[in-house]
């Protein structure tokens, strides 16, 4: 199993996406000038402040030329998963449903969260089950997960925040959504930062895991 | 039409430096070279005041790799990795506009350690403001914390402690103060000494705008008056984006082995940084400043020479190399220019196209500055007014623990840290609020922990002892994590130096630093001076805010602070006389004034106490371990409760006269720790240093009993308090 | 306007806006501070983006608004002073 972490000017999470990619796999940086995957397995999009947020969180990484083969790959049922700020990316792209806005309490939060698995269907949380409670830590100014009530059925809702964890006030309590197809997975709290006891948790571990034991081009 | 005298007193030179400086050229100065002479001998960056001073202070040691006078002080944490360190104030841009204040003290600090070579992995922040009930002092919170979240959360380098206080003293000169800490391998490491006549100089990073234009002179150098409103437009604003790219473009060109030498640009601009790569390297330099982007196209040169923009970087390379670097810059977006080049007449040479506007000597620029010397007097008791009263006489024990942890100095900074990013970079192994230091992880198992402390109304009340408590305090906040100091970095936020009773807090300070440093084996290996901090009502408290850097062997037995399991024994380790409540939190609380001095400190039975419980705690003999600060034993046990969820039960038997179950509750006094863990464990610990049993972990309430006092609080209680500065932030 | 090349060029504005029913905690915390200072009657603020540009084609501002300037499923864009 091979990923690629996809970097752009600004992205912070990178090393740390790759760290935790590789207890599942290989994994090697993905430059965001290049349209070119190098035949990676599944990509993750990580978090930080890629062109350091400015015009609206996620807006201008979309228009990257890696964003393109990202999208034909997504598109070709590829796994695809965004982090945080790549969740972010991947909303602005089109890739995943909704948008995210500023937290409620207007301000960035960093906290250790309860994690509840909502969907494990989708090839990021296939090795997880559907009301287990991880915990994750989120951070984040604009985490505030929102889609318009008419398309709000229609989503696919994969990971929520556990009662009274819900650092931003999204809609549901949703920290992380999929698309129709499953492939592609977006989510706020961070599971890379939550690969090493050492550092506070394991519970970040099972979306790699899970994504390293979907079978090749399943 | 050249400048006069007059302009030169209204830059901040006195007459003699200004004609020294006529008599370095061998005429007057122009524009151009006055105001870069203006800015290379201010206070800010010829140290006039405190160079000699600092001369006293220990740098050297075994593990020392760089001392003072490159960017940062670097100390060998093995495996030939070395740990950068260094810490910067910011105060008067933060009084002015707090939330880009705060950032681009980041934003430099950080640059100081890039400019190594070094990748900065943590930042560590230390704030003083006026009281909360103050609307300006909660404002400038507000906005600093969150300028410091903007700029360290958006560039992806965790904030890992800090600490906060406040103080009437601080009302209307607040302290914002940030640390930072790198790590690179010794042989990748980079100095500024520029090299290589022929040599290329490029820049690189955001255009050259006005900003900060007399900044270093004026912002950081004078005095505040009423009229800071009007400074506003010189304030540097700080594009952490841009300095993201710019760091990771310093690094690759590191990396690449294109530099000979690397700068950043900070306080002086171009200044400042040219001159000191043609000092260290004892040649000089040719700069065009017709090359030079700009962000305003009318820009005079000596507004280029002087412009503080931030995240820039200034580098030396071989002329066939320039290509190579400039398309590492274009590869992070980064604007490069070569905008001059090294030359070997040891003269900075301004130039503007073909013609030459400035011409000075690099030594009488960066050396030659004269250095003063201070006229030390011990002011007369009373120097500032006593704080406030907000705990009546007739308050309880359980009254007074209540007001302790709810108070501004001790409640829970969790308000502030969760507004950090504490876990990028994935080496935070103890984040804040877990053990008394913060504790990351270095390839290879071990680890580093860091502490920044200070307490200025010790400092205050007794320069000397105030400041070697804030030496031993974060020595022994490195100990409970389980670590040994390795170096020291500081900030000395004083008053005004020519007046004689600063001189004095000053020059007390800096000997208390000197011998606590030394006793601890922790020598001084950078640090930063901020003077003429007095606000409308007078002078701070005197601050010198210590940073210290620690290695510890295990990370995986890192200590932590918090009571861990129910039914462990819980020993006050360290002390051999009753503490003291001069000066303590408890006193602040009651309104009394500052005392005329405190006791002094037997500095090497507190280093002794230290390597006990670093070894307990290396060993895996102790759950936990705090030290005990301000509010004395009674809160660091709340402290120790709260941290681990479970309550407790001390009997800490009848009060020893002459000490008053006041002293022995809340008394405060350097060198003290509670730990808890098996009691067999804290019995050994007491064979090598004085440990007193007082109590057992457990339940939900903190409960005591001292002779014929009682105080029972309940775990809901205490946190509910304890979170008091939750409040500012809604 | 013209540019020294010839070219025309205009000087364009883009508010940008929370759309309708999306809750936006910057207005919020304005509008609940404008009391306390003494300022009354304040009602449904909402705190929004301005971009200023100047561009060849000015008819291409529609689609730049809606592909990269605003997120049409949570901002509302308005072009003004073309």
């Amino acid at each position: 199993m091979r990923f690629g972490v996809v970097q752009f000017p600004g992205t912070c999470d990178d090393r740390d996406a790759l760290l935790a990619c590789r207890q599942a796999g290989e994994a090697e940086l993905l430059w965001h000038g290049d349209a070119d995957l190098r035949g990676v397995d599944a990509v993750v999009i990580p978090g930080g402040f890629s062109y350091g947020d400015y015009l609206r969180v996620g807006a201008i990484a979309r228009f990257s030329p890696v964003m393109e083969a990202v999208t034909a790959f997504a598109r070709a049922g590829g796994p695809v998963l965004g982090i945080c700020n790549g969740f972010q990316v991947l909303c602005e792209a089109g890739l995943l449903p909704g948008a995210l806005l500023p937290n409620l309490e207007r301000r960035f939060i960093c906290r250790q969260l309860a994690i509840e698995v909502v969907d494990a269907g989708t090839p990021w949380t296939c090795a997880l089950a559907e009301g287990q409670v991880l915990s994750i830590p989120a951070k984040h100014t604009t985490g505030r997960w929102y889609a318009p009530p008419e398309l709000l059925g229609d989503v696919r809702v994969v990971f929520r925040y556990a009662r009274d964890a819900n650092p931003n006030g999204s809609t549901d309590a949703v920290a992380g959504v999929a698309s129709a197809a499953g492939n592609v997975v977006g989510l706020m709290p961070h599971p890379e930062h939550a690969i090493d006891a050492l550092r506070g948790s394991v519970d970040g571990l099972g979306v790699f895991a899970s994504a390293a034991a979907v079978p090749a081009g399943a | 039409m050249l400048p006069g005298v007059q302009d030169a007193v209204a830059l901040g030179l006195t007459e003699a430096e200004y004609a020294l400086v006529a008599g370095k050229l061998g005429r007057p100065p122009n524009q151009v070279e006055l105001a870069m002479f203006s800015l290379m001998w201010s206070e800010h960056c010829s140290y006039k005041h405190s160079r000699k001073l600092l001369r006293t202070l220990p740098t050297e040691g075994p593990r020392v790799v760089m001392g003072p006078g490159e960017n940062a002080g670097a100390v060998s944490v093995g495996d030939g990795l070395v740990c950068v360190f260094k810490v910067e104030s910011h105060n008067h841009p933060s009084a002015v506009e707090p939330f880009q204040g705060a950032a681009t003290g980041v934003g430099g600090i950080l640059r100081d350690i890039f400019a190594l070579g070094a990748r900065p992995i943590a930042v560590l922040d230390s704030l003083r403001f006026g009281e909360p009930d103050s609307e300006r002092s909660r404002y400038l919170l507000d906005r600093a914390v969150a300028g410091i979240g903007h700029y360290g959360n958006s560039i992806g380098v965790p904030t890992v402690g800090g600490e906060v206080y406040f103080e009437d003293a601080y009302e209307t000169n607040c302290l914002v103060n940030a640390m930072a800490v790198g790590l690179v391998r010794e042989d990748a490491m980079i100095r500024s000494a520029a090299s290589g006549p022929g040599n290329a100089v490029v820049l690189f990073g955001a255009s050259t705008g006005r900003d900060g234009i007399g900044g270093a002179s004026v912002l950081a150098s004078a005095e505040f008056g009423a009229d800071d409103a009007a400074k506003r437009p010189s304030v540097q604003v700080g594009d952490p984006f841009e300095e993201k790219k710019l760091l990771e473009c310093s690094l690759e060109l590191l990396e690449r082995g294109l530099l000979v030498a690397l700068q950043d640009l900070g306080a002086a601009g171009l200044t400042s940084s040219a001159s000191e790569m043609a000092s260290k390297g004892g040649v000089g330099i040719d700069l065009d400043v017709a090359r030079v982007p700009l962000r305003e196209a009318d820009m005079e040169p000596f507004e280029i020479m002087v412009s503080e923009s931030q995240e820039r970087m200034l580098c030396v390379c071989a002329p066939e190399r320039v290509d190579d670097v400039l398309a590492v810059c274009a590869k992070w977006e980064v604007h490069g220019t070569a905008i001059g080049s090294v030359t070997d007449t040891g003269r900075m040479r301004i130039l503007r196209g073909g013609e030459v506007v400035g011409d000075l000597p690099v030594a009488g620029l960066v050396d030659d500055c004269p250095l003063y010397d201070l006229a030390p007097e011990r002011p007369a008791p009373g120097l500032y007014p006593p704080p406030r009263a907000v705990l009546g006489q007739e308050a309880t024990p359980r009254d007074a623990l209540l007001a302790l942890l709810a108070s501004p100095n001790i409640a829970s900074r969790l308000p502030l840290f969760e507004q950090y990013d504490w876990l990028v970079q994935s080496r935070t192994v103890r984040r804040p609020g877990e053990a008394d230091a913060a504790v990351l992880q270095l390839p290879g198992g071990g680890g580093l922990a860091v502490s920044i402390d200070a307490n200025g109304r010790r400092v205050a009340a007794d320069p000397y002892t105030g400041t070697a408590a804030a030496a031993l305090e974060c020595a022994s906040n490195l100990a409970c994590a389980g670590a040994e100091p390795l170096g020291t970095t500081n900030n000395l936020n004083f008053g005004n130096p020519e007046k004689p009773h600063i001189a004095w807090q000053l020059t007390e300070a800096v000997r208390g630093l000197g011998d606590a440093c030394r006793a601890l084996g922790a020598p001084i290996v950078g640090g930063n001076v901020s003077l003429y901090n007095e606000g409308l009502e007078g002078p701070i408290y005197p601050t010198p805010v210590v940073g210290m850097v620690g290695e510890l062997p295990d990370v995986a037995r890192a200590g932590r602070l918090g009571f861990a399991a129910e039914g462990d024994a819980i020993a006050l380790v360290g002390w051999r006389a009753a503490p003291s409540l001069a000066a303590s939190e408890l006193a602040k609380l009651r309104g009394e004034p500052l005392p005329d001095g405190l006791e002094e400190i037997d500095v090497a039975h507190v280093v002794g106490v230290q390597a006990a419980i670093r070894e307990a705690v290396r060993a895996g003999a102790l759950r936990s371990a705090h030290d005990v600060a301000e509010g004395g034993l009674l809160v660091a046990v709340a402290e120790c409760c709260l941290a681990g969820g479970l309550g407790a039960r001390l009997d800490l038997g009848a009060p020893a006269a002459p000490a008053t179950p006041w002293e022995r509750l809340f008394g405060e006094q350097a060198g003290g720790f509670v730990v808890s863990g098996p009691s067999a464990a804290l019995t050994a610990l007491g064979e090598r240093i004085p440990a007193e049993l007082i109590g057992t972990v457990g339940g939900d309430a903190l409960e005591v009993r001292l002779g014929g006092e009682r105080v029972h609080a309940g775990l809901a209680e205490l946190r509910a308090a304890h979170a008091a500065l939750a409040a500012l932030f809604t | 306007m013209a540019e020294p090349d010839g070219r025309a060029c205009v000087r364009a504005r883009v508010l940008i806006r929370p759309k309708a029913g999306i809750l936006d905690p910057q207005g919020v915390a304005v509008e609940q501070a404008l009391p306390a200072l003494g300022f009354t009657g304040v009602s449904d603020v909402r705190i929004g983006r301005l971009i200023e540009l100047e561009l060849d084609d000015p008819a291409q501002l529609e689609a730049m608004c809606e592909r990269l300037l605003a997120n049409p499923l949570i901002e509302d864009y308005e072009i003004v002073g073309r």
